[in-house]
């Protein structure tokens, strides 16, 4: 296949991505050997997938007009417009999300639209999709798959009754399968894994690039990417910031250059932070007991969270405590899928919950949205289309229902009795919200789905804001919008929060964008709270406690999953 | 643990309630055992086959096919075309059948791609489908046949001169399939008495010393309907069948793993037609006459309800569940009237009874499964829980 | 600009609409009374609106086209049968409350003028609570298997006509208007409610133009009879629709039914808003078949409301709802267009074909708008 015997496996030439004027991704040069294994390192957001889906030639990318620069593969020129074709030129990818069936076998899983099939006079005169499988075959295939591995898992066990981890060798297992993988990406494949399991698969993966096979790492854990990778490239705002032999980074130099933006950050941040927050901030260096007991007395905090753990799928929170002060931001950070943001879902009682929160002093019941927006707390929701907005109703029942229906705002009639809309309020309180915050729709009637999503998030905000809340939470503020409304949203968060003096909670997969809003930023790794620290604290601190806080949970995942896997036994 | 066994009792719940129900019902209805028994051979030979086209969709995840009475309405136009040109016997059946197939084929497609466009709600889909389709059926068969469509055969239109009767005698191809090889169970005693009204020599007779009484065997349409087992047995191990069960569990996987997703949806619910096609012209071949504007009706409710009643459920049936289903269902489709009627002196009671059972089943086994599947979503979102929930 | 509007109403209704019209315009010249078709659809519309506003609740509230109306329709048959059952009763207790309190108005005179309405009043008193409690049980077991609503709708209401075949047999019905004559006990399967409550929607005001006119050289026979009652009383319940679903628990169950996540983070409790929509669904369906029954001048027990929910479903649909978005003006066309066709097919392709392709129109028109109702996509 190879026509140019000196080019390199894959070449990626300038690759660049805007999504509606968005730019993720811009000029993007590297280029991998066979045998070769490379670290691909950023945090959420920085393009990492963004990439992995234009190598893989996803239609998200064709769907949204395509990308810029070219790949070259064995020195050709190639552009996928589907997965197929991808995986027809030899590049497979493990995916985050398990693409595997539950009920099926690991044999028939890995095998999965690849059977071996007995040769039959059916098959020749209709297709092959007539004969039937040779399972002894598949068997052996897969087993030897399973080999290459290094791991001990039964070709016949069905998938549903594998522990996570056997899952994650699964699907790893079903791209080597493939005769034709020169190419082999694998998206965080150890987050699941146990430390032991970690392990072994990151000797197999060596034995694989050894047999020629190049491998792309992504992944957190930076001491194994380190470990593991020939050479390491860091992603950093949809740009290539570092493509260096691992040898000669350390994982602090590593952390630091995926947080990075030094220089930037000193111009642009001056946070104000009231004095309780400061107070706080010392306070919780020394975090002992008595010095919280003392704090108490003297002044009760807008909230205090201990002990929460809260049910959110894929955000679960395991054990979280913390305080907020009145007209405070606070804002909370870690990577996507450690539970920042099943924190707010779960006070908002959106997700099941436990633990104790307390409300200026007084105890908040949990799982119960009503109770929460009863103590005059407003939500704005990450899943802005899902859970933030009534797509197909106008603007003005959006940004009215919630106080609605839990303030009896917007009402006319007797409570209890008969109370109907008051659509002259809704309009009037709407058109208010469209002049302030400078939404762009033509009028309250106009259907909230119809609305880009910058003005969504805008419409979110008048909702959160029409509640008159004592306390704002804040997901994803600047989630999918451009950078116009970016600012505008941060500002408006601001200026609500001087006049209002409201306490504002912001829950953000970017770091940089908190520490430009908040007083305090929290970081949250393993649905634990990793540390808190002022936003002025150097960019490298932060990053530190993030990957501090994966390699920690890390080791207590594993006496989990140990005790669990015993637990199981003994069933 | 308690989970298990509230799942073992779930699964096996209905055919349970339905042993019982017979169990009390057939004392109560007086008939002999080899009245029973020759009516259930009856019925497992005329409705088994219907029962059977059912299960590939269930396979590809697609849920009960409703739309199988899409495939009736097919092979019954074959079988008005044969009737017309007098075909008889064995080849009338065959050429029904080929009549019928690629009607069958046609709307298999239609149906297909019109499930196709409403993903997760297929049955309700199919459901409406069928009657629409029956809509232009009646259309067909009312108004164009004997006007656009030549038919000829005065005993079979109506008396204005176009559009088929209500009625329509198969008498050229009745039970010419059950008949093919003519099988009889009896004793010595009932032996002669058959030997002498039938004459020696053209059937097999089993003789069983104490047996009480006389059975004909449909064994020609036994030995279809096993070999239709086979083909499916034969169909799950293919690559295709590999196909529907991986769509079947998830649409998403298989998509992504290269499987044509709707091109297979296609294909399972066009075989479902076609086998339904050849099910109904089984079905009417032993009952004689042609109810033209109601046969396809039940077809699809009554062969749904005994698959359920087989233990069966949305998203899973076997062969074992078609034929459990068929006898236990149609015990109870022939003991009811009569012990309605013994036990309250009224037989109609017993006809709504089975009308009801036939219904209620099926509204529970569609509440079970969407139960149980909200549940196990529920259950499976537990699962990612991390050990602080249980804190 | 034709573009859009097409887009808007969608094809099919276009076509049913066109359908309509050229039924209508043809009619005239095969000889049908245009008059006398155009009153029977005023007529159809006015008996069959109530069933068709049941299902503005649940569609509203998300819980998809009330397949399940037949439980409804129960409610009704149980109230009406009930209060020709009890009829007698009723008005002597009502003339003992009368005398027992003093209501100056409610004297035995009274009783004997307005026997038909106080009978119909009450078959609907009756049928509400039955409505009530089968709706609740009905709404608690669709909160149960969301998403697969419609099916188990469809076979909840099956089952429970059937179900109550039997009991019609078995319940203790005595009068000997209802009863089979040789069994002294059992229901009939139709029952007349003449002497009853028979038209007493329809005759109330009703407006009778009795006249001829003469178009083309052809004279015409105008016999008309609106029955004013019958469609004040659809609007009035109309009405009452319409001022619920703006009301403060109707706009929690639009939302609940826009986007349930929404409206939980919001505050409402979603099953419940889920409940009461099947409630309210149930007992218009319940009130639907009294209207309907009074005009039509018969109960139709057993297998009767088998099929009853289909034309509801396909009228609110070809007025242009959809499987979760309807207004009372979706009902008020599409019962209109529906009813038109019914009341126009048979007459008009009677005089043209010379036989009667009602039944193979009405089964086309509704099933083929129900299926693309359910094949178009539901929010990206």
């Amino acid at each position: 296949m190879s026509a140019n015997n000196n080019a390199p496996l894959l070449q990626l030439d300038h690759i660049g991505k805007e999504y509606y004027g968005n730019r993720v991704l811009s000029d993007i040069s590297f280029s991998i050997e066979p045998g070769e294994i490379l670290g691909l390192v950023g945090e959420n957001g920085a393009g990492k997938s963004t990439l992995l889906n234009i190598l893989f030639g996803m239609p998200v990318i064709t769907s949204t007009g395509g990308y810029e620069g070219s790949l070259y593969l064995d020195g050709k020129h190639v552009h996928f417009t589907s997965p197929t074709q991808a995986l027809a030129a030899g590049i497979g990818m493990v995916h985050q999300e398990f693409s595997l069936i539950p009920g099926f076998t690991a044999t028939e899983n890995i095998l999965l639209n690849r059977e071996v099939l007995n040769g039959s006079l059916m098959s020749f005169v209709f297709s092959d999709r007539v004969s039937t499988l040779d399972r002894d075959a598949m068997r052996q295939r897969a087993a030897t798959a399973i080999n290459t591995l290094g791991v001990h898992i039964s070709p016949d066990m069905t998938v549903n009754e594998m522990p996570v981890g056997y899952k994650q060798f699964i699907e790893i297992a079903r791209e080597i399968d493939r005769k034709n993988t020169r190419l082999l990406f694998l998206d965080e494949p150890t987050a699941v894994l146990t430390e032991t399991e970690a392990e072994i698969l990151l000797i197999a993966l060596k034995k694989l690039a050894k047999s020629g096979i190049a491998i792309v790492f992504i992944s957190h854990r930076l001491a194994e990417v380190k470990e593991l990778c020939d050479r390491i490239l860091v992603l950093r705002d949809g740009r290539l910031i570092t493509d260096q032999r691992s040898e000669e980074l350390s994982t602090r130099q590593i952390a630091s250059l995926m947080v990075g933006r030094e220089s930037l950050r000193k111009e642009e941040i001056v946070p104000e932070i009231p004095e309780q927050a400061l107070e706080e901030v010392n306070v919780d260096e020394t975090l002992g007991t008595t010095t919280l007991a003392k704090k108490k007395k003297k002044k009760k905090p807008a909230l205090k969270v201990e002990h929460l753990w809260v049910d959110m799928p894929g955000e679960t929170v395991r054990d979280v405590s913390f305080e907020v002060q009145k007209g405070e931001i606070f804002g909370i950070g870690g990577l996507a899928g450690h539970g920042k943001l099943g924190i707010p879902n779960g006070i908002m009682g959106l997700y099941p919950a436990g633990g104790k929160v307390r409300l200026f002093g007084k105890k908040l019941t949990l799982n119960k949205p009503r109770a929460a927006l009863g103590r005059k707390m407003a939500f704005v929701s990450e899943d802005r289309r899902g859970v933030g907005l009534l797509l197909d109703e106008p603007l003005d029942w959006n940004i009215t229902f919630t106080a609605m229906q839990t303030q009896g705002r917007f009402l006319i009639g007797i409570p209890y009795i008969f109370q109907m809309r008051n659509e002259m309020a809704m309009a009037k309180e709407t058109k208010k919200f469209i002049e302030a915050l400078s939404i762009k729709c033509t009028g309250p009637g106009q259907k909230a789905g119809e609305l880009s999503g910058g003005n969504q998030q805008k419409v979110c905000l008048a909702k959160a804001f029409v509640l008159r809340p004592d306390i704002l939470l804040i997901c994803e503020p600047t989630r999918g919008i451009d950078i116009g409304a970016k600012t505008l949203v941060l500002d408006t968060l601001k200026e609500y929060n001087k006049e209002h003096g409201t306490t504002i909670i912001i829950t953000s997969s970017e770091l940089e964008e908190l520490r430009s809003v908040c007083n305090r930023v929290a970081i949250v790794g393993e649905g634990k709270i990793a540390g808190v620290l002022p936003a002025s604290s150097p960019a490298e601190d932060f990053g530190m406690l993030m990957l501090n806080a994966h390699s920690r949970a890390t080791n207590e995942e594993d006496e989990y999953e140990n005790a669990e896997q015993d637990g199981e036994k003994i069933a | 643990m308690i989970r298990k066994l509230f799942d073992i009792i779930a699964n096996n719940a209905v055919p349970a309630v339905f042993i019982l129900i017979s169990a009390f019902a057939i004392p109560l209805s007086g008939f002999s055992a080899s009245y029973l028994v020759q009516e259930l051979l009856t019925r497992i030979g005329r409705n088994s086959f219907l029962i059977l086209s059912l299960l590939i969709p269930i396979m590809a995840g697609m849920g009960l096919n409703f739309g199988m009475v899409l495939g009736a309405m097919a092979g019954q136009i074959g079988l008005l075309f044969i009737c017309d040109w007098g075909v008889v016997g064995i080849p009338g059946m065959v050429l029904a059948c080929l009549i019928g197939t690629p009607i069958a084929i046609v709307l298999g497609i239609f149906c297909g791609h019109i499930l196709n466009r409403a993903k997760g709600r297929e049955m309700v889909t199919s459901y409406i489908l069928g009657f629409f389709i029956n809509g232009v059926y009646q259309m067909v068969v009312l108004y164009l046949m004997g006007w656009v469509i030549p038919i000829t055969n005065p005993n079979l239109l109506l008396s204005r001169g176009y559009g088929v009767r209500n009625a329509v005698s198969l008498s050229g191809i009745r039970t010419v399939l059950d008949n093919l090889i003519p099988t009889v169970i009896t004793n010595s005693e009932g032996a002669k008495q058959f030997l002498n009204i039938n004459g020696a020599g053209s059937f097999f007779l089993i003789q069983l010393p104490f047996f009480d009484g006389t059975i004909r065997i449909p064994l020609a349409t036994f030995i279809i309907i096993a070999l239709f087992c086979v083909f499916i047995v034969w169909f799950r191990k293919t690559k295709l069948g590999q196909d529907m069960r991986a769509i079947g569990q998830s649409q998403s996987v298989a998509d992504s793993a290269g499987i044509p997703v709707n091109r297979t949806r296609i294909i399972a619910i066009v075989i479902s037609t076609v086998l339904a096609c050849y099910g109904q012209i089984i079905y009417l071949q032993n009952m004689g006459t042609l109810n033209t504007y109601n046969s396809h009706d039940q077809a699809g409710m009554f062969s749904i309800a005994a698959l359920l009643i087989g233990g069966a459920s949305v998203s899973k049936a076997s062969i074992t569940n078609v034929f459990v289903g068929v006898i236990l269902f149609h015990l109870m489709f022939i003991v009811a009237p009569m012990a309605g009627k013994n036990l309250i002196g009224e037989a109609q009671i017993g006809e709504y009874f089975r009308v009801f059972v036939s219904y209620g089943i099926i509204a529970i086994a569609l509440v079970l499964h969407a139960w149980k599947r909200n549940r196990e979503r529920e259950a499976a979102r537990r699962s990612l829980r991390g050990n602080g929930g249980n804190a | 600009m034709i573009k859009k509007f097409i887009k808007n109403a969608g094809w099919p209704r276009i076509i049913i609409a066109l359908f309509l019209l050229a039924l209508f315009i043809t009619a005239p010249f095969v000889g049908v009374n245009v008059f006398t078709s155009f009153n029977n659809t005023i007529v159809r519309f006015g008996m069959n609106g109530v069933m068709v506003l049941a299902m503005i609740p649940m569609v509203q509230a998300g819980c998809g086209l009330n397949f399940g109306l037949p439980l409804g329709i129960i409610a009704g048959l149980l109230g009406a049968t009930l209060s020709i059952e009890l009829n007698t009763e009723i008005l002597a207790k009502l003339a003992e409350l009368g005398t027992q309190y003093k209501i100056s108005w409610l004297t035995q005179e009274f009783l004997t003028t307005y026997r038909e309405p106080v009978g119909f009043a009450s078959a609907i008193i009756i049928a509400i609570p039955v409505a009530a409690v089968l709706g609740w049980l009905y709404g608690k077991l669709l909160n149960r298997v969301k998403g697969d609503e419609m099916m188990i709708a469809t076979y909840v209401g099956f089952s429970s006509v059937s179900f109550m075949c039997i009991a019609w047999l078995l319940l203790p019905y005595k009068h000997p208007t209802m009863v089979w004559g040789y069994a002294g006990r059992g229901l009939r399967t139709t029952i007349s409610v003449e002497g009853y409550w028979l038209h007493v929607l329809n005759d109330w005001l009703s407006l009778n133009f009795k006249d001829q006119i003469t178009i083309g050289g052809k004279v015409l026979d105008v016999n008309l009879a609106i029955p004013t009652g019958m469609l004040i009383f659809f609007a009035v319940m109309a009405f009452i629709v319409w001022v619920f679903m703006k009301t403060k628990t109707g706009t929690a169950m639009t939302a609940v039914g826009s986007n349930p996540e929404f409206a939980r983070a919001s505050g409402v409790n979603v099953d419940k808003m889920r409940t009461i929509s099947v409630v309210m669904s149930t007992i218009l369906g319940a009130i639907g078949i009294i209207v309907y029954e009074q005009s039509f001048g018969f109960i139709q027990l057993y297998m009767g409301p088998f099929y009853m929910a289909l034309p509801a479903v396909a009228s609110i649909l070809l007025g242009g709802a959809s499987v979760n978005k309807a207004t009372i003006l979706n009902v008020i066309v599409g019962t209109f267009l529906f009813q038109g066709i019914l009341t126009m097919t048979p007459t008009v392709f009677n005089s043209v074909f010379q036989t009667d392709m009602s039944e193979v129109i009405r089964l086309i028109v509704s099933n083929g708008m129900i299926l693309y109702a359910l094949t178009r996509k539901v929010r990206a």
